[in-house]
């Protein structure tokens, strides 16, 4: 609570943590398509891919102006991503070995590159370093605005484009076969995502900006099977791994941001994969203990009910031995027997002794119709 | 006029021909089995038709003029295995995608888009399944779900990779009840087929193919022992001599 008071009344905190949120809400959403795709390792080349071009973009014009650099890094990534193009579509490379290919290549010409900027002494050089794991803190109102900006513009494309883009993710010949052009709606989606990418560079790095795009996309699959549920999903837990990630990084101990964020979105993925409804593992093993439970009790009622049809009275008391007998499996009839009490549908007549209920009786028998 | 005229299609990767000089003329009204064995190229001749794929040389009309022009009238049901079915969407959603062509860019499907999806689902038995999620679908059902959205498309002529792979008895007798349907309104759908034991009962037509095109006509005229020798090597054994030269 104090930290929240924090971050309205101090005015840093607010920008950074505004503009954290912002990169989170947009990495968040188009990585949602990226997930999807299958295409979680282009982020990663993108962002690595983009490295030599911030540091290019600082050697050329000497500037630090954020405005120049993310000019910088969104060419590089696109040239990092046409590479890939070129290299998939002429040669017999396929599109993994590209893309690890791009991502070493460009991530090791940029540190070159960051080294020679070191060793020229070049002025201003002092905090290029920062992009390569991110330090929210440095983000100034400005950086905020062109950030946000940049925002809306991807978010809107998105709505815009949201039909083509579910073609493009779900059927893409089925698109062309429509009528769409889906190369151009493919280049569209990978430049947005560039965007994406390059407006997060200053705050998280280019080394952990993927995990930006992948972690929330994935973390939002496990709770929902609505695309536009899982867009929003997505948004809202980049923005929360963001604003914890920069908040921390800036009041503590000079971290930097980008190896907090990652462990706070994280923390969100492992507690999705775990806890998610219907798609989460403890979900499933829950799920599945139930159906035993219920088998067991459907398997009881059924014994009992065979049993009793040698009676002519139905509620005929039978003894716990036979059950177990009958029963199919090791032990638990007892507790079974006692669950079956307490739905009303079995009485311990004494203590080895049990007979069904008329509830019990009717249960069983629709248990068997519907079992037919 | 013919539905579909196909002639000197030629597709190749990287130097190795998969479809030689094809070909076709498929009047309109029909409904024709393209048949050959695995590798044969059914689905790449598909593909180049509707331009998925580039062809190195050849020309296809549909009703007389080129594909780019007459898109409105074709309808596609891809192989079900050519999506992912864990995507995130619901049937009707999936159905809906048939009407994107006729919305064009950037409109949204309306109330009156949502109907015609929700007919189709009708007329393929899939109308309780609307807002299930498509990875709870069964193999079936998938392909029924996929026969709606091209169903919704209104097409007149319809291409239909493998409809029947992987399917129940059951669907298999609804979806050829759906083709018999379509072509008795005059529609004319072209399908990869696989069980040669059935071309017979549900085609007119049937195209044999094995790179080349071995032949092409009314299943009474070249769905012959020859022909499916010269399509399938000698890998024809299983298929009984008399059931194979026609009854």
């Amino acid at each position: 609570m104090e930290l929240l008071i924090e971050i309205f009344s101090d005015y840093t905190l607010r920008t950074v943590a505004l503009g954290t949120a912002v990169l989170g809400i947009v990495s968040g959403a188009l990585g949602t398509y990226a997930v999807l795709r299958r295409q979680s390792l282009l982020g990663d080349a993108m962002s690595h891919a983009a490295l030599p071009g911030v540091v290019l973009a600082f050697m050329l014009t000497g500037s630090r102006e954020p405005l120049v650099l993310i000019i910088g890094a969104g060419i590089a990534g696109i040239i990092g991503t046409l590479f890939m193009l070129v290299i998939t579509r002429f040669t017999r490379i396929h599109a993994d070995s590209a893309l690890g290919i791009i991502l070493s290549v460009f991530f090791g010409f940029g540190l070159i590159l960051l080294q020679v900027v070191e060793r020229l002494g070049l002025p201003n050089r002092a905090g290029l370093n920062v992009f390569l794991f991110g330090q929210a803190a440095t983000l100034l109102q400005r950086d905020v605005i062109i950030m946000l900006i940049i925002s809306v513009f991807v978010l809107a494309m998105v709505a815009l484009f949201w039909k083509e883009f579910k073609l493009l993710s779900f059927d893409r010949d089925f698109g062309s076969s429509l009528g769409f052009n889906m190369v151009w709606i493919d280049i569209i989606m990978i430049s947005l995502l560039v965007l994406a990418i390059v407006i997060g560079l200053q705050a998280v790095g280019v080394v952990l900006m993927s995990a930006m795009i992948v972690a929330p996309a994935a973390a939002a699959r496990q709770w929902t099977d609505n695309l536009a549920v899982m867009m929003i999903l997505s948004a809202i837990f980049g923005a929360i791994s963001g604003i914890t990630g920069a908040i921390i990084s800036s009041t503590g101990a000079g971290l930097s941001t980008g190896p907090v964020v990652v462990l706070v979105i994280s923390s969100i993925v492992l507690i999705s994969i775990l806890f998610a409804t219907k798609r989460g593992i403890v979900w499933s093993w829950y799920s599945r203990l139930r159906n035993q439970r219920i088998l067991r009790l459907e398997a009881i009622l059924n014994d009992m009910l065979k049993l009793a049809e040698q009676h002519e009275d139905p509620t005929h008391p039978h003894a716990l031995v036979v059950l177990e007998a009958m029963g199919h499996m090791q032990g638990g009839v007892r507790n079974t027997l006692n669950e079956l009490i307490n739905r009303g549908w079995v009485v311990q007549v004494d203590s080895t002794h049990y007979s069904l209920t008329p509830a019990g009786i009717e249960e069983a028998e629709t248990f068997l119709v519907s079992e037919d | 006029m013919q539905a579909l005229e196909v002639t000197d299609l030629t597709v190749a990767y990287q130097d190795k021909p998969v479809l030689w000089d094809i070909d076709l003329d498929v009047p309109e009204g029909i409904l024709m089995a393209i048949v050959g064995p695995n590798g044969a190229g059914k689905t790449t001749l598909i593909k180049s038709i509707l331009g998925l794929i580039t062809p190195a040389a050849g020309n296809v009309l549909i009703y007389g003029k080129s594909y780019a022009a007459q898109r409105q009238i074709v309808g596609y049901v891809p192989q079900r295995g050519s999506v992912d079915w864990d995507f995130p969407t619901s049937v009707l959603d999936v159905v809906m995608m048939g009407r994107y062509g006729e919305l064009g860019w950037f409109k949204r499907p309306s109330a009156h888009d949502r109907n015609l999806a929700f007919e189709a689902l009708e007329k393929v038995g899939m109308q309780d399944f609307a807002q299930r999620q498509i990875s709870q679908l069964s193999g079936g059902q998938q392909q029924r779900t996929f026969l709606a959205r091209a169903l919704v498309q209104d097409a007149k002529l319809y291409f239909m990779d493998e409809p029947f792979q992987g399917v129940d008895a059951t669907t298999e007798r609804a979806i050829i009840e759906i083709l018999q349907n379509l072509r008795e309104q005059g529609k004319t759908v072209i399908a990869v087929h696989h069980d040669l034991q059935t071309v017979q009962e549900y085609f007119d037509w049937v195209t044999l193919l094995n790179v080349r095109r071995i032949a092409s006509g009314p299943v009474a005229d070249v769905f012959n022992t020859e022909n499916l020798r010269r399509a399938y090597g000698g890998r024809i054994a299983f298929l009984r001599e008399e059931k194979a030269a026609g009854d």
